[in-house]
């Protein structure tokens, strides 16, 4: 029997089925005890819609592999952060023409800043060229945003940093 | 597995895997340990989540009446993001309130129950989330002084004695500063853009800011959850509040009209009846059918 960890590692987000849980950094957890399989999830958004469907393919996959009890914690605490996908995650993104994000930046003391200027540079995911502008701060998913690379002329996803 | 047309596809039953946007939804707080910390009074915790789950609840409803309206794509998808970041807070915090209000699992009011089956006067949100859409400038304007209240609170809300409110606001917080920028870019490119969208905007401005005032009234029930460490006292994000709008409008070259003495109204169930037809619409596909899942 595979080890539930392994099993709970190759199920993929039903957003970007590019990549993993794991390599997205959803994935906190995964505990085995006497058959028994605790897997502990972090919701990328509040919103996120496709949570249900998250515990619905770890179920199943684990249950394919042998898992029958299975249970799916959520943990709200620590929030979870774009910093927590993966090197290998941030490869596939890119290769599928995603944007990876930046580091998160340190918030400072006191109140939360307006950050209304551009705020870092986004390389193009195609062309490589650093010369690229925002279009708009919300994407097709809550977790992009789109932009257009002004040297090959393309429109592209990146992903936020949150 | 073949169907003969698109309609086929989706309408093949047992397949929630694939419907992320479907029905069946399961309790947000599945999973989360939701236990009331000792000491905390569950009557005015529930009611304190119901404030805040309501504001972001008719925030989102009016948000999501963009949709198909919008004046450009990119905008449209941006407004339904930022809604949907606001359902999805009001579910959590929905679901709090039902946890909160009865002990007794079996006993208690999920989400669905406390959005769908409670009357205008049982809701608590601020007037300024149900006041009914305007043009463009007035949906921004109204996300500007929105996001910048609920932003500060759920700055302070971070450190509530109840983990579940302090985790729902820390993750509200990274959501509610994209929209506060969001809102304020526009805020400045309408404000300090040609003579015909800087009126429309002064016009949002002032017509929005009559209700301000009642961003800052505290009830009761915020007080005593202010006081035991669980809630925030909303007249104590005045400051920050004050500082950001007039920084934003300054730049957008809009003119802020003067502080509103701190009012009452939506949290003691006192609203405008734009609430009872914005409900009567948003309820009426669950009361008329009580229990259907689609």
């Amino acid at each position: 029997m595979v080890n539930a960890r392994a099993v709970a590692e190759t199920v993929t987000d039903p957003e970007l089925p590019m990549l993993t849980l794991a390599e997205l950094g959803v994935l906190r957890d995964v505990t085995e005890r006497a058959g028994r399989v605790e897997v502990t999830i972090t919701p990328t958004y509040t919103g996120c819609p496709a949570l249900d469907a998250m515990r619905d393919d770890l179920r199943s996959r684990l249950a394919e592999a042998g898992y029958a009890d299975v249970s799916v914690r959520t943990v709200l605490d620590p929030p979870w952060t774009s910093d927590w996908i993966s090197e290998s995650g941030r490869g596939k993104l890119a290769a599928a023409g995603v944007a990876p994000p930046g580091p998160v930046p340190h918030r400072p003391s006191g109140p939360i800043p307006l950050t209304l200027g551009p705020t870092r540079r986004v390389r193009c995911p195609r062309c490589g060229s650093a010369d690229t502008v925002e279009l708009s701060r919300f994407g097709a998913t809550a977790c992009k945003s789109l932009r257009r690379c002004e040297a090959c002329r393309e429109p592209f996803e990146h992903f936020k940093e949150i | 597995m073949s169907f003969d047309n698109a309609l086929g596809a989706i309408a093949e039953d047992n397949d929630e895997a694939r419907w992320a946007f479907g029905t069946g939804f399961h309790d947000p707080l599945a999973g989360v340990d939701t236990a009331v910390p000792d000491g905390v009074d569950r009557g005015d915790l529930a009611s304190y989540c119901l404030m805040l789950g309501d504001d972001a609840l008719i925030m989102s409803h009016r948000l999501q009446e963009w949709c198909t309206h919008a004046p450009e794509l990119e905008e449209e998808v941006a407004l339904a993001n930022v809604a949907l970041d606001l359902l999805g807070q009001a579910r959590l915090l929905l679901a709090r309130a039902g946890v909160a209000e009865d002990a007794v699992e079996e006993a208690r009011r999920g989400e669905d129950d406390l959005a769908f089956f409670r009357d205008a006067a049982e809701f608590r949100n601020v007037r300024l989330t149900e006041v009914p859409n305007g043009d463009f400038a007035h949906s921004i304007v109204r996300l500007l002084l929105f996001s910048t209240w609920r932003l500060a609170l759920l700055d302070r809300l971070r450190a509530s004695r109840d983990p579940v409110l302090a985790a729902i606001a820390a993750k509200g917080v990274k959501e509610v500063a994209y929209h506060r920028d969001h809102a304020a870019l526009w805020t400045i490119r309408l404000g300090d853009g040609t003579d015909f969208s800087h009126a429309r905007a002064q016009r949002a401005v002032d017509e929005l800011w009559p209700l301000t005032g009642e961003l800052f009234g505290v009830h009761d029930v915020e007080r005593r959850m202010a006081d035991a460490g669980v809630g925030v006292d909303p007249s104590g994000v005045r400051a920050e509040f004050d500082a950001v709008t007039s920084e934003v409008l300054a730049t957008a070259t809009l003119r802020a009209p003067e502080p509103e003495p701190p009012r009452l109204a939506g949290r003691s169930g006192d609203h405008t009846p734009a609430l009872a037809d914005l409900l009567a619409e948003m309820q009426s596909v669950a009361r008329a059918h009580p229990g259907a899942t689609w």
